[in-house]
């Protein structure tokens, strides 16, 4: 941080100040100037939470995805199908057992299996060969996409929380004030903060797991030189196989938190394949906290893009990509 | 390299003094005769449907065949090229949305709409070349979905969800070009110049630049070429095959919408070309053939089989996926190993490995 002030002292100022307006924005009451011309402050400060509890979903499916990346070269393009089954399986653990946080372990381990497939039947038997991965990978998501098609059929699943999650929050943000001069605060729904704050701790985990545990600097030692790593005696496929059932597991819980922020229908993997595609490159292949900047990004533009000019507000997203590919092209913390 | 002096009388230096016509092989007058004939006993549907889409999707899978045969470079943004070239034609040509079409003649539209073609291919080339491998797959699909939201979104320029209809080509010497026989030869003339064309170029000097920066690209920088513009180039000149294709295309449907330039379609793409085989040129063109026949009889396949016809996709999936897990160079991989292990060994009289 402090190397990066030293190196960069125009960013910093450049990015201090956005921080300082950001603040401003959201803690301060708004003149009634800045009202009429760019809206309601409720209508901003809801676009900035659902962007940043967007980012967290993002972030959940991107992670898995940068994670497998990161330590195998594997591009796995199934990882969009992934979080559809995810969604679905959780749908009906839901579903049958009437316990929602059940969803999550059982969409963690049938995903997690599934994930572990694919690394020994398929990745293990085409390794270091990046193209046909790709297309292999392309291959199982058509199939699997028109499996989960035909079993589930073409309908919306919508996974709904328990009692005690539901239901609005208020929050200590004040969008206006009454005319008697009492404040009127914010209200969010509780599941989506609850969400969020789940996938920070997640986020926050596996930062942890992977820079102060053996096991993440096995990985590590993985990402940076694999042969090496396996020469001094480390079990490499046992680590390879750990890694992608742990990023195909978080795409399965992610399908779980998909299906209850909006809902689980065929087409939804493509979409969350692009959104983690466009997040890791933003963000830098193989890199855990570009991860996270990259679907914090990503998610605040869709949102204020649909709140502020809805006509392209996906465009946008991939207007960011352009623009980190243009000038920087390993991401914006991704190795050089 | 010393170039030795060529003493030898053999069939080389022979075959070379004979007429060009001469030396073009037997397989492709039979080929060649038999397309040409074709109309003569085929249906209209079998000829416009069939044939006249197969050298249309032959063609923009050419466009892929050449940038990653090539070119090392496989991109998902053939169809939006296509799609693109679709719509500029219809936008600057004649169509039933009479508020946004320009009604100029078409020899003013088509090469204007090629050369903007070229132009956009260019740029998302530039962008592309800044990465390798699996990363321009990926910047090419978002690429693809960009514009294919892009298209669904502006209503101004590209009519929103609903694009343009009645897009038809020009009615040139007094033929129908939408006519079953006059498309036939319309599609199989630009398909054969395509082909003939990335052949030509292939084996040029751009063409084996190409091919040694695909190979191996430090050393043909170190040699002095610019590795960029010439990956850029190849964007340029596939650029080129597309948007032929995407024209051909939108006047085959008479229509270009968003649907046209969708990740789906953008994917089939990609199957089509792998399924024939990225290493040569006529691997797009099978493909293209196998892909249209299933697209159009699969679905009586299916139901004879006792399934929904909706499971087409997992039949081209599954086709796909087996040809990509155990031949990575597609059918023309598959011929070739079994043209191997058909051979027999000269000297021994046994049979390859």
């Amino acid at each position: 941080m402090r190397q990066f002030a030293r190196h960069h002292p125009i960013w910093t100022g450049l990015l201090a100040i956005v921080v300082a307006v950001l603040l401003w924005a959201i803690f301060a009451v708004w003149p009634a100037a800045l009202e009429d011309a760019i809206g309601r402050k409720k209508l901003f400060l809801n676009a900035l939470f659902n962007g940043i509890t967007l980012g967290g979903l993002y972030f959940l499916v991107a992670s898995g995805f940068t994670l497998i990346f990161g330590l195998m070269r594997n591009v796995n393009l199934a990882h969009g199908s992934l979080y559809l089954l995810g969604g679905y399986v959780g749908y009906f653990a839901a579903d049958i057992t009437g316990f929602w946080l059940l969803a999550f372990p059982i969409a963690f381990l049938v995903v997690a299996f599934f994930g572990v497939m694919l690394q020994i039947l398929v990745f293990r038997r085409i390794e270091g060969q990046d193209l046909r991965q790709t297309l292999v990978t392309l291959g199982i998501s058509i199939v699997v996409a028109d499996l989960m098609l035909w079993g589930f059929g073409g309908d919306f699943y919508n996974i709904s929380p328990p009692s005690w999650l539901s239901g609005p929050m208020t929050t200590f943000f004040v969008t206006a004030v009454r005319s008697s001069g009492e404040p009127v605060y914010m209200t969010y729904p509780l599941v989506r903060i609850v969400i969020f704050i789940a996938s920070v701790v997640v986020g926050v985990a596996m930062w942890l797991a992977l820079n102060k545990t053996r096991i993440g600097m096995m990985i590590r030692a993985g990402v940076d030189d694999r042969d090496m790593l396996s020469a001094t005696g480390a079990r490499i496929q046992i680590v390879f196989v750990g890694v992608f059932a742990f990023g195909a597991g978080l795409a399965g819980i992610a399908g779980v938190v998909g299906g209850t922020f909006q809902s689980i229908a065929p087409g939804e993997d493509i979409r969350f394949l692009l959104a983690s595609l466009v997040v890791v490159i933003v963000g830098g292949m193989g890199s855990i906290p570009g991860a996270a900047l990259g679907a914090l990004l990503i998610g605040l533009a869709e949102q204020f893009g649909s709140v502020y000019f809805p006509t392209y507000a996906v465009v946008l997203t991939f207007l960011i990509m352009v623009v980190v590919l243009a000038f920087r092209p390993q991401g914006l913390l991704g190795k050089a | 390299m010393v170039a030795l002096p060529d003493t030898r009388p053999d069939s080389d230096t022979t075959r070379d003094q004979r007429m060009w016509l001469e030396r073009v092989p037997a397989q492709y007058w039979v080929l060649g005769i038999l397309l040409l004939i074709i109309p003569s006993f085929a249906s209209d549907f079998v000829m416009f449907q069939i044939m006249g889409w197969t050298y249309i999707l032959g063609l923009i899978a050419l466009s892929l065949m050449f940038l990653g045969g090539y070119g090392g470079m496989v991109s998902l943004a053939q169809m939006t090229f296509a799609g693109f070239a679709g719509y500029l034609v219809a936008i600057f040509g004649d169509s039933a949305i009479s508020g946004i079409s320009q009604g100029w003649p078409w020899f003013v539209t088509i090469p204007l709409a090629l050369l903007l073609t070229m132009l956009f291919a260019t740029l998302v080339g530039w962008l592309a070349v800044r990465t390798e491998g699996i990363y321009t797959i990926m910047i090419t699909l978002a690429i693809a979905a960009a514009f294919f939201y892009f298209t669904r979104q502006n209503y101004d320029i590209f009519n929103g969800f609903q694009g343009f209809n009645s897009v038809l080509p020009p009615q040139l010497f007094g033929v129908d070009w939408r006519g079953p026989e006059a498309f036939y030869y319309l599609t199989l003339f630009w398909a054969v110049a395509g082909y003939a064309g990335v052949l030509y170029v292939g084996r040029a000097p751009f063409g084996l630049a190409l091919q040694g920066v695909r190979d191996n690209p430090r050393r043909m920088a170190a040699l002095g070429y610019n590795v960029t513009a010439h990956r850029v180039a190849a964007y340029a000149f596939a650029g080129l095959i597309a948007g032929v294709g995407g024209i051909l295309l939108t006047w085959q449907s008479a229509q270009i919408s968003p649907g046209t330039v969708g990740i789906q379609p953008a994917i089939d793409i990609l199957v089509i070309a792998v399924i024939g085989g990225l290493r040569h040129p006529i691997g797009a063109f099978i493909g293209a053939f196998i892909y249209v026949l299933l697209k159009t009889f699969a679905v009586d396949v299916l139901v004879a089989l006792g399934l929904s016809g909706e499971r087409f996709q997992l039949l081209i999936g599954l086709g796909f996926l087996i040809i990509v897990f155990w031949s990575p160079d597609g059918l023309l991989g598959l011929w070739d190993k079994l043209r191997e292990s058909r051979r027999r060994d000269p000297l021994t009289g046994r049979r390859g490995e």
